[in-house]
């Protein structure tokens, strides 16, 4: 299992020398979606919360980001920041709304209101540029290192990965994590042993929105270029799916998960102008064949295959 | 006198409509045991439900060691020192036996009695198993951790609610021993049992409900001595 992570690790980092521009930039979008749906994962999957407005954490801080830096002419070191300070603490006011209902009625305010921000985006063209988008946008320079080849922002989208996965694993890994299962699995009980639960679901919230304002960012430097569909509901749906395709609950189900989506999108699109319904077919068939998704699924497959092994072995040794 | 560890006064509670808890009266002394009987629908898991804050008293007082904790909310009055074993164990399935024991953890000023190492010291079956899932544990190991978990919280008053309940034999004297200990060292405890046996071997004080409704309350003694008592308000056993 520890070889294997050496190996992944390994690859990822090998990946620019043998592989061409266009599949370094598809791995590039797959980190990037990976982050947006690992952070929407901590909410649905170790919260129970099932969001359909993440797209409005990745969205505002894209928009800001690109804002910033058009009409104040603020430099990427400063506007970065700023547009995670301000996409967090919009995360803390959309949570503290949408916290006051769990279930059903959280779906639904996360929802208003991210469909209340893709609106915004649309009409009020003096500050978005409507649907024309935001462009002549460029990629920060960190330490003076130019991120416009594809191989140099494949290598910095995937140090920001690495972080953002490490620490919501660690996230999820801590006492406080344990206490965010609790609240999914039996909110009362926790109470009972003193937790707030609203207080533990908005702090994962609020982290959750952190983490789809980082992706926000990574998504306008890869794209230099950001429009109103980076709000709209099918962004934060596409997520959804690949959160539950590849395994909500999970540290590496989303990641998969995101990885299809983004694959299908590029490959599919190709070929197939109705891609989405191709994306809609696959996840019908993940949850017809593996309803907790395909991680967890594959790993489930993965130990009744062993399982079976094991009593053959022992019949061919005797 | 001393302060009561806990006390009700007069403490009404509806679910809805329907009346469940009619002036419902009595204390704990600190460091002793009291068992709440009763049948079957007789208000004791309202009365502790009650108390946590599930269900809020519509009158009356609820009093931990003198202060007020009747209006409450569940984990504020949790955070003052009330631990609940509940009814059916209701261990975090999904979490491990450690993670459900950590989640709990809570110090108190006046000296942290529990923490993992304790608790894994009186349940070394709990040790043993604390990378795995709540849920895969028997039932008298969830019963275990149930205990274990409400000890985290270094809880002044320990509501434990049918801790026998579905036990084999052997596991209900465990638990019985687990309680004695517990007592030993100066727990105050609120014991509700259906194991009438039980709860009269470790009690000081009982407390009978029926209907929702305080119907005897003294020492154990008084119980034990009276069949006619018992046959009225617990049943035959």
């Amino acid at each position: 299992m520890r070889s294997a992570r050496w190996i992944v690790a390994l690859v990822l980092v090998a990946l620019p020398q043998f592989a061409g521009e266009f599949y370094v930039n598809l791995i590039s979008q797959i980190f990037i979606a990976a982050i947006f749906a690992s952070s929407l994962n901590l909410l649905v999957g170790y919260a129970g919360l099932t969001s359909l407005g993440h797209a409005s954490y990745l969205g505002v801080s894209a928009y800001l980001s690109a804002w910033l830096y058009l009409k104040l002419g603020i430099g990427h070191w400063l506007s970065a920041p700023i547009a995670l300070a301000v996409t967090t603490v919009m995360a803390g006011f959309f949570g503290w709304i949408a916290l006051r209902a769990s279930g059903l009625g959280f779906l639904m305010i996360t929802l208003a209101l991210s469909q209340v921000l893709w609106g915004l985006a649309y009409r009020w063209s003096a500050v978005t540029n409507g649907d024309n988008g935001l462009s002549g946008l460029t990629r920060p320079q960190p330490f003076g290192l130019s991120l416009d080849s594809a191989s140099a922002f494949y290598y910095f989208t995937l140090i920001v990965v690495a972080v953002a996965i490490g620490m919501m694993a660690k996230f999820i890994g801590s006492p406080f994590g344990a206490a965010l299962k609790g609240t999914r699995d039996q909110p009362r009980r926790m109470s009972a042993l003193g937790h707030d639960v609203r207080r533990v679901r908005w702090i994962t919230f609020v982290y959750a929105g952190f983490w789809g304002a980082v992706s926000g960012l990574l998504y306008i430097y890869y794209h230099k270029y950001i429009h109103p569909t980076s709000l709209s509901l099918t962004n934060s749906a596409e997520a959804l799916l690949g959160v539950i395709a590849g395994g909500s609950g999970t540290l590496v189900g989303p990641i998969i998960g995101a990885a299809i989506v983004v694959l299908l999108k590029n490959y599919v699109s190709a070929y197939v102008e109705r891609w989405n319904m191709l994306l809609g077919f696959v996840f019908v068939a993940i949850v017809l064949f593996m309803p907790d998704g395909l991680v967890p699924g594959v790993r489930r497959l993965w130990a009744r295959v062993t399982g079976r092994r094991k009593p053959t072995d022992a019949a061919s040794n005797s | 006198m001393a302060t009561e560890a806990l006390s009700l006064k007069g403490v009404n509670a509806l679910y809805g409509e329907s009346h469940v808890l009619h002036g419902v009266s009595f204390a704990l002394q600190p460091g002793r045991i009291l068992a709440l009987l009763g049948r079957n629908g007789a208000g004791k898991t309202t009365c502790m439900n009650t108390v946590v804050g599930f269900l809020p008293a519509r009158d009356g007082d609820i009093r931990l060691f003198g202060e007020s904790i009747a209006r409450l909310p569940p984990e504020a009055i949790a955070r003052k020192g009330i631990g609940l074993v509940p009814q059916g164990r209701r261990v975090f399935a999904s979490l491990t036996v450690r993670e459900n024991l950590i989640v709990a953890a809570r110090s108190r000023k006046d000296g942290t009695r529990w923490a993992l190492e304790p608790v894994f010291e009186i349940f070394p079956r709990l040790k043993e198993r604390h990378a795995q899932a709540a849920g895969s544990l028997s039932g008298g190991e969830q019963q275990m951790l149930a205990i274990g978990r409400a000890l985290m919280g270094n809880p002044s008053v320990l509501l434990m609610d049918e801790p026998s309940e579905g036990l084999a034999p052997q596991l209900v004297a465990e638990v019985g021993r687990i309680i004695a200990r517990l007592k030993s060292e100066g727990q105050s405890i609120v014991l509700v049992e259906q194991n009438v046996k039980l709860a009269l071997e470790l009690a000081d004080d009982v407390v009978l409900l029926n209907t929702g409704r305080v119907v005897f309350a003294g020492g154990v003694d008084a119980v034990r001595d009276d069949q006619a008592l018992i046959t009225q308000h617990l049943g035959v056993f």
